[in-house]
């Protein structure tokens, strides 16, 4: 039984504040789900969640070890799928999946990618170079990286960019799978898809205001003047 | 050590289907080489006397002008974010990836170096100095080389900007590279200069891998 | 370990001592000028033109002296990812670097009338024009990136690597000129320093030295202060109260766009 849970995580981006004090928690079987406006740190809770950015503050447990203690164990039981496909035009889909299922270390490599170009059903295109996909095939190859090699958590951050209302459904019947198995899904979308049952994380929830927490940093302390016009902005509102 | 070869692998598969960017780079590297008698003049002499500086910044620049595909179009399409997150270490990956860099541009510089130095009228005493010393000093250039070019990744006019970088850095390996083969023109042994060349190459074998690590990290912050 | 990283603490720590570092290095600067230009003896193979090497040593110790300390700031931001220590690293590069261009063309003034010509290739000298190059290479890398704290994180790392290289350049550049310069040029290390020399020396290292400080002082609080007002407008702070939400938003979407561009 995984349990994968993030507590008081902040994130700053660049110089802006994302979010700030958020936890979560998931457990095998388990999807959540991440809604909230664009800039509301979808992408970025996604990110530090891959151990990809630390978070500023707060940290992210597998199992409750920190995931920064052994970033390779916690890349091997990863899977993330970002806004970039990752696709070589001048390589065939093949070739391009082949990459990412020897660095896993996975056996038997051919066969595992003739399944997962199989379930995603882009077993005719194994062949085709990059640069012929569509952007919907490129998204489907993306995802059968994803099914190549043993992982525990899934890390998709806008899956369905691109794919059809077939895909999408074929899509949720991947994850809920992968949930079957004991997985953990953490994805963000703006389609309704139809997975069951997920836990619903709204990172509006979590964006607290730059100017509070800019005082609350002891970074402002010698500007209580604007402070106090900061506060009665806010009480005007 | 999957991994390394897996890479280094995809990387030469990917420079062979790409083609002409090995091709490029020797071209460029002749074209730079000839336009120097065209400065001094075609006087035999004076060629000669200059030809193991002229091949070695010439050399320099062709494999300088690579650099910037060294990780470019990775980050670009987000292959570079899933090497980051793959569970071999970051710094194999990289050391693979400039193998592959300098399989498909160092290593052509080396057998197009004597063809230059023959139309430059270099003694042919020197032909050998000349390419032991290249074979020890371009992999260092490649892996001095990937440094900057992850130092750059997301940066506005990254080209021109590694040149910058990297230029300084590249002066050692200019000097013991022009002075072995000077050394073997004279008549003197060569040896010391190789001997550093090959100090500088292992330092940077071990140094370099883990300082381009640590600036694609960065980059993917 | 990030408590000194917060500006207010840097603030705190630094006013009070700014104004007596400032007046140190006014009292050193002056009484070092006056030993150099009035107090001290004139060479008597050199001339007054000795007089340019009070200028031209201690914008020598400066330039090594500013980037070795950059280094160390390099360094402490890989270790302990400290803000504050990409921040002194930043704000050292351009002193570093006006220092070397100083000594460099102090350097080739003292030179023409001794040795001639405005420039030679000598060991230091070669040295030296490296230096200002790893500097200038430095501040371009900073400045490259829409994201300031990603160009100074880039830039120590490339501190680092310059620091690791630095000797050997030195080294490879003395080899270089051994072979190649003819004996007959006068070195510069020449005969020991005469004691009447020293004091003035002294003093301007000492000056030039805590000027730098004020300088780093002055340098840092500037970048810690932009860093906070773009933090303000970040935050939307700065919006027309009058229509705060959408304001608001706008900044909120700007600052986004800006952050995923990386």
């Amino acid at each position: 039984m995984a349990d994968f849970s993030g507590s008081d995580l902040t994130c700053l981006r660049g110089e802006r504040l994302v979010f700030g004090g958020l936890s979560f928690s998931a457990k095998s079987g388990d999807a959540v789900m991440l809604r909230g406006r664009n800039g509301a740190g979808k992408s970025s809770l996604l990110r530090l969640m891959a151990g990809l950015v630390a978070p500023r503050s707060g940290d992210l447990r597998w199992n409750g070890e920190n995931i920064a203690e052994d970033r390779t164990a916690h890349h091997a039981r990863t899977h993330y799928l970002g806004h970039q496909d990752a696709i070589k035009p001048v390589l065939t889909v093949r070739d391009n999946l082949r990459l990412w299922g020897q660095l896993r270390g996975v056996r038997d490599l051919e066969p595992a990618i003739d399944r997962a170009l199989t379930a995603l059903q882009i077993h005719h295109l194994a062949r085709v170079t990059g640069r012929y996909l569509s952007s919907g095939q490129k998204r489907r190859t993306a995802l059968a990286r994803v099914l190549i090699g043993h992982s525990d958590l899934w890390l998709l951050d806008e899956p369905t960019v691109g794919l059809d209302r077939e895909s999408c459904a074929e899509l949720a019947q991947l994850i809920t799978e992968f949930r079957g198995r004991g997985g953990i899904v953490v994805y963000s979308t703006h389609i309704d898809l139809d997975v069951e049952s997920p836990t619903i994380l709204d990172l509006d929830d979590f964006a607290i205001p730059m100017v509070e927490w800019l005082a609350e940093q002891d970074e402002l302390e010698d500007m209580a003047p604007t402070k106090r016009a900061a506060s009665s902005q806010e009480a005007a509102q | 050590m999957n991994g390394f070869l897996a890479i280094l692998q995809r990387d030469l598969r990917l420079a062979l289907r790409q083609g002409a960017d090995s091709v490029m780079v020797v071209a460029f590297f002749i074209v730079t080489t000839t336009l120097f008698p065209f400065g001094v003049g075609p006087e035999v002499n004076i060629l000669a006397r200059i030809a193991s500086g002229v091949i070695w910044v010439s050399a320099l620049l062709a494999a300088m002008l690579s650099l910037e595909r060294v990780f470019q179009a990775d980050y670009e399409d987000g292959t570079l974010e899933l090497l980051t997150l793959s569970p071999v270490s970051l710094e194999l990956l990289i050391l693979g990836k400039v193998l592959a860099h300098w399989l498909t541009t160092g290593l052509p510089l080396i057998i197009a170096a004597p063809l230059m130095a023959v139309m430059l009228n270099m003694d042919q005493d020197g032909f050998v100095t000349l390419m032991i010393a290249m074979l020890l000093g371009t992999p260092a250039l490649s892996l001095i080389g990937a440094i900057g070019a992850a130092l750059i990744l997301g940066a506005r006019r990254g080209g021109v900007l590694v040149s910058l970088l990297v230029l300084p850095l590249y002066i050692p390996v200019l000097i013991f590279g022009a002075g072995a083969v000077e050394a073997a023109l004279l008549g003197i042994s060569a040896t010391a200069q190789l001997q550093i060349m090959a100090a500088i190459l292992l330092l940077t074998l071990a140094a370099a891998p883990f300082a381009t690590a640590h600036a694609v990290r960065q980059a993917m912050e | 370990m990030h408590r000194f990283a917060k500006p207010s603490v840097f603030l705190k720590f630094t006013a009070p001592i700014l104004p007596w570092l400032s007046a140190l290095t006014v009292i050193l600067i002056a009484a070092g000028l006056y030993f150099s230009l009035i107090g001290s003896p004139v060479d008597y193979q050199q001339g007054h033109t000795v007089r340019i090497m009070y200028i031209h040593v201690p914008a020598a110790w400066m330039g090594l002296f500013c980037y070795v300390g950059m280094a160390i700031c390099g360094a402490m931001s890989l270790i302990w990812k400290h803000p504050l220590a990409d921040i002194c690293a930043r704000a050292t590069a351009p002193v570093g670097a006006t220092f070397t261009a100083l000594c460099l063309i102090t350097g080739s003034l003292w030179g023409e009338p001794m040795w001639g010509t405005w420039w030679v290739w000598d060991a230091r000298l070669t040295s030296m024009l490296i230096l200002l190059f790893l500097y200038l290479g430095y501040m371009a890398l900073v400045n490259a990136f829409d994201d300031p704290e990603r160009g100074s994180k880039a830039g120590s790392a490339l501190a680092l690597v310059g620091a690791v290289n630095v000797p050997i350049v030195k080294f490879s550049v003395d080899w270089w000129n051994t072979l190649h310069q003819p004996a007959s040029i006068v070195r510069m290390d020449g005969p020991a320093v005469d004691p009447s020399m020293q004091l003035p020396l002294a003093l301007m290292i000492l000056g030039f030295t805590c000027y730098y400080f004020v300088v780093l002082i002055l340098r840092v609080r500037l970048e810690l202060n932009e860093r906070r007002i773009r933090a303000l407008h970040l935050s939307g702070m700065f919006e027309d109260p009058e229509t705060p939400t959408s304001a608001k938003e706008q900044a909120y979407e700007a600052g986004h766009n800006a952050g995923a561009k990386q």
